[in-house]
């Protein structure tokens, strides 16, 4: 009998919170990383790092170490440099950026501790660290810019002498009519602001095995890595082979959050070295490496005004903040992209008449910086917000009041910020009010009050945000970065009726292949459980730019979306040619091919599989097209913009300095919600790290630039005992630029974590009259601020 | 060279005996020696839990033992936890609520709220966080793993009652 299917589809995958089918294998043990990997002949490299910030290196005896058990390979910088190019991130929309040449591993001088100065190649790990001991590298340490106030001082050091100064980029933004919006201001409240230097501790360490294979003259990478097309293309160019000669694939990653976006000479020197042995090699760094030579990122210092009048109206806000980067501009996305989102998007939420912003980058011998998740967010939104709460609190109005008269309002849509960015369209008010209904936000004041009574000191904080998603070509490409804006999906009917999408985004842990898989689903009209994924293996996709930026949903979405319409086509045609029927008369429902009035199957696609594959003679010269690739990029708008609103609630012990987080809320309107249980996840994993760094996290070092807190027992991470619970709302305003509507989702709760915790720590303080705006917030710091240490 | 010495123990129920060397860890050892792709680690010190095995009935941290110490002891990883169906009711909860993302924790997290499941007591959810803070996750914000884990812990509950 045949069945009768009259929904587009039983249930629409997309917008139901689907768990993530390739879950279980990670509950399981089962993943597959970098370091499962075992390939045969496979050697170990192990790197022997500098233990200073800034070293002439004068010579390297390795004798002994050569002669070491199961030593393969000894190498220096000097010994790679004429096979593998240098490398430097260096944009040209970055005006006037500069940025001495890395290599892989240090020639002559080594620039920050914990740089490459020497790699062993051994048998086992175990061997190739023995015999790094081993070297004997005879330094002549050199005065090293071992802070960001040491980089910005007049007549300093220079972190890279040649250079000449420690200036990498600056750039100046102004729009609207600053003098005209001063001149209407009632009070200007400026602060100080400092974010801490952190990193991304990827549970994880970076690891990469290449495997040149002599025979195919192919190098196979495979890398804990968001960006396989991004590693093809820089790893053949610096190691002087074609781009069809390297084969980047990236299985299970541990963790990346945009620290796995980059070149990092470690791991392109892994490659380097299986090229010279003609064996794999496996490089997996270990914690200490990690926190010394994964990328750092923030390292803020800002002074910012925000000019009202009495009634709340906010007029203009000016901005000035200064990033310590590392000894380079990292590989290839520069390390000025923060500082640049700032000056994009600080303020820019509210209803500005005027603005001003002027960020700098200053180069130093700590560790190398560039983007991890949210970049330059946490800096914008903790800078604005907390101007906007210290305005509040001078002018005596409730900070969620100041917000509703300020806050972009939905027929100000589509608009040009005075930073010059492309709003389409927001929901600020909507969440607003959604987030202080979801919390009370009334009763919470009483409660407050009531509390204070007691000697009990909670606090309350709101920020709004806007997110940059979906970047365009505009982020990377027009700056000449070889990084896609665009991804492909290939969508596949297999002879037995499933589903094959190869897909340029991968995944690490967000959920991608299951939003692809139900995008798929929906657009050709099969159940989920239909769909497979491939992805992360540039032999196998579509070129793309991979998963970071907030952009696989988005950008990555869409082109599965069209990719899965064209396929569903092909197939009703197909139909239609065997069944001899029109196909516009077709649909394809739960899998199968029904007759789109009466519901009435027609065929499945198990038996069009059949047909197309094994008898296409009796299709009367009809050319099926069963694999069908599509590829998307975003052109209306430089990004799809996000907003949102975080809350914090916590209370404050001021005798001893200790903050209790006892809640936290947030509204996000990231566009169409693809599946909310992924985009909740997203949220609540993105706001505890936002309050990492805002509570316990700093890479700290000393003034000579060494790192004193490389291990997890003394750089602090979010533990489960103090996080709050985190209850999430969604609202909807899908960009019309796609046929999916939807935006990123991956970065909100890490940009906006922080300013909500400033917000509410100096609500909870201010019966006292103390102000924090330094972060970390530490015990130390709030008693500082009391007087009381 | 280094040293060896031969080695006797239980992994996931079954005896199993090695030559290995002394200075290896646990972890190394169960990863290298056994292909076990469990256990896993993200610290090297003791802190982040990724590691966590079970030993004699109690949570151990691989990465902090040597494979000498674990002679003549019963060693369970997720393999066998998994094997056994002992933990399927929490993998469950974990799965329905996405409480893994990346999954480098995941197999730490699970052994170590095994040990809670059964436990009488009432226990609210900071008890159950206290009870997983030496377990590092970077990518959930930790509420999805204590929410399947109060949810495993009732359900359990609930089925004992009932019988
Ligand atoms: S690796 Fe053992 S506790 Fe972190
Ligand atoms: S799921 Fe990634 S660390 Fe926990």
């Amino acid at each position: 009998m045949n069945r009768i299917l009259r929904e587009a589809a039983d249930t629409p995958a997309i917008g139901a919170a689907v768990p993530r089918p390739n879950g279980r294998r990670l509950l399981e043990g089962r993943g597959r990383y970098v370091d499962d990997i075992a390939l045969p002949r496979m050697a170990h490299v192990a790197f022997l790092r500098s233990p200073h910030a800034h070293a002439r290196i004068l010579a390297i005896r390795a004798e002994t170490a050569r002669g070491m058990p199961g030593v393969l390979d000894v190498v220096t910088g000097q010994d790679l440099a004429e096979t593998v190019q240098p490398f430097a991130g260096l944009l040209v929309h970055f005006k006037g950026m500069k940025s001495a040449q890395q290599r892989c591993i240090a020639v002559d001088r080594a620039a920050w501790q914990g740089e490459p100065v020497a790699a062993v190649v051994a048998e086992t790990r175990r061997q190739a660290e023995d015999a790094a001991a081993r070297i004997e590298v005879e330094y002549e340490p050199l005065p090293a810019v071992g802070s960001l106030a040491a980089a910005a001082e007049p007549g300093g050091m220079i972190a890279q002498p040649e250079l000449g100064d420690n200036v990498c980029f600056t750039r100046e933004v102004e729009g609207g009519d600053w003098d005209r919006a001063m001149a209407q201001a009632d009070l200007v409240v400026e602060r100080s602001f400092r974010f801490p230097r952190h990193t991304g501790v990827c549970p994880e360490g970076r690891s990469v095995i290449g495997d040149w294979n002599p025979a195919d003259r192919r190098l196979t990478v495979h890398i804990s890595h968001q960006a396989p097309h991004m590693i093809q293309d820089c790893y053949a160019r610096l190691l002087g082979l074609s781009e069809s000669d390297v084969r980047v694939v990236c299985p299970d990653v541990g963790g990346s959050y945009g620290i796995k976006t980059h070149v990092y000479g470690d791991e392109l020197a892994t490659c380097a070295l299986s090229m010279r042995i003609g064996r794999p090699v496996k490089f997996v760094a270990d914690r200490l490496e990690s926190f010394l030579s994964d990328i750092h990122n923030r390292d803020h210092a800002v002074t910012a005004k925000l000019a009202v009048k009495r009634d709340g109206t906010i007029l203009a806000l000016g901005y000035e903040g200064t990033q310590a980067i590392g000894p380079y501009s990292v590989y290839p996305r520069t390390s000025v992209v923060e500082g640049n989102q700032i000056a994009n998007i600080c303020g820019q939420w509210y209803r500005l008449q005027g603005y001003r912003a002027k960020v700098r980058a200053l180069f130093t011998n700590l560790a190398p910086y560039s983007n991890y998740r949210a970049v330059g967010h946490p800096v914008a939104v903790g800078v604005t917000e907390g101007l906007v709460d210290a305005a509040a609190r001078q002018i005596g109005m409730d900070p969620a009041e100041i917000r509703r008269r300020n806050l972009l309002r939905d027929e100000d849509f589509p608009l040009q910020t005075p930073s010059g960015m492309k709003f389409e369209g927001m929901s600020h008010h909507r969440c607003l009010d959604t987030v202080l209904r979801m919390m009370d936000y009334d009763s919470l004041r009483a409660d407050q009050a009531e509390a204070r009574r007691r000697g009990v000191y909670r606090g309350i904080g709101l920020a709004s945000m806007i997110e940059i998603t979906n970047p365009s070509a505009m982020f990377y490409g027009v700056g000449g970065a070889r990084i896609s804006a665009q991804d492909g999906c290939t969508v596949r009917l297999e002879p037995q009726g499933g589903i094959m999408v190869l897909h340029g985004c991968g995944e690490q842990g967000q959920g991608t292949e299951t939003i692809f898989a139900q995008v798929v689903a929906d657009a050709v009209g099969v159940p989920m459980g239909r769909v497979r994924l491939v992805t992360g293996d540039t032999d196998a996709t579509p070129y793309g730019g991979g998963t970071w930026a907030s952009r696989g949903a988005g950008v990555g979405g869409e082109a599965a979306w069209q990719a899965g319409r064209a396929l569903r086509k092909s197939i009703l045609d197909l139909a239609a040619t065997i069944h001899q029927r029109d196909a516009a008369q077709l649909d394809i429902r739960g899998g199968i091919v029904v007759d789109a009035a009466t519901g009435e199957q027609v065929t499945d696609l198990a038996e069009v599989g059949r047909v197309a594959y094994f008898r296409p003679d009796t299709l009367g010269g009809v050319r099926p097209e069963l694999s069908v690739t599509r590829h998307y990029l975003p052109t209306q708008y430089a990004f799809a913009f996000t907003n949102g609103i975080l809350a914090c609630h916590l209370e404050v012990d001021p005798d001893t300095g200790f903050m209790k987080l006892l809640k936290f809320w947030a509204v996000e309107d990231c566009g169409k919600v693809l599946n909310p249980l992924l985009v909740e996840e997203q949220m609540r994993g993105a706001i505890v790290q936002g309050i990492g760094p805002t509570l316990l996290e700093e890479c700290l070092y000393d003034e000579r630039g060494q790192m004193l807190n490389g291990s997890m027992v003394d750089y602090l991470v979010p533990m489960a005992a103090e996080m709050p619970d985190m209850e999430v709302a969604h609202i909807e305003t899908p960009t019309r630029e796609s046929a999916i509507g939807a935006k990123g989702a991956g970065e909100a709760g890490t940009a906006g974590a922080p300013a909500a915790i400033m917000n509410a720590l100096n609500d909870a303080l201010s019966p006292f009259g103390a102000e924090l705006t330094e972060m970390p917030f530490t015990p130390e710091r709030i008693l500082r601020a009391l007087g009381k240490s | 060279m280094d040293e060896e010495i031969e080695l006797a123990f239980t992994l996931n129920g079954k005896a199993v005996r090695r030559r290995v060397p002394v200075r290896l860890h646990a972890v190394d050892l169960l990863r290298e020696v056994f292909g076990l792709s469990g256990p896993r680690v993200a610290c090297e010190h003791g802190i982040c839990g990724a590691c966590t095995l079970r030993v004699d009935g109690q949570l151990a941290r691989g990465c902090l033992l040597l494979a000498p110490q674990l002679e003549g002891t019963d060693v369970w990883t997720i393999e066998g936890l998994t094997a056994t169906g002992e933990i399927a009711d929490l993998q469950n909860e974990f799965h329905a609520r996405n409480a893994m993302q990346c999954g480098w924790c995941t197999a730490g997290m699970l052994i170590t709220a095994a040990e809670i499941l059964d436990a009488p007591a009432p226990m609210d959810r900071q008890a159950i966080r206290e009870h997983l803070s030496g377990n590092y996750c970077r990518c959930t914000g930790y509420q999805a793993i204590v929410d399947a884990v109060e949810a495993t812990r009732q359900a359990r509950a609930a089925g004992r009652s009932a019988a």
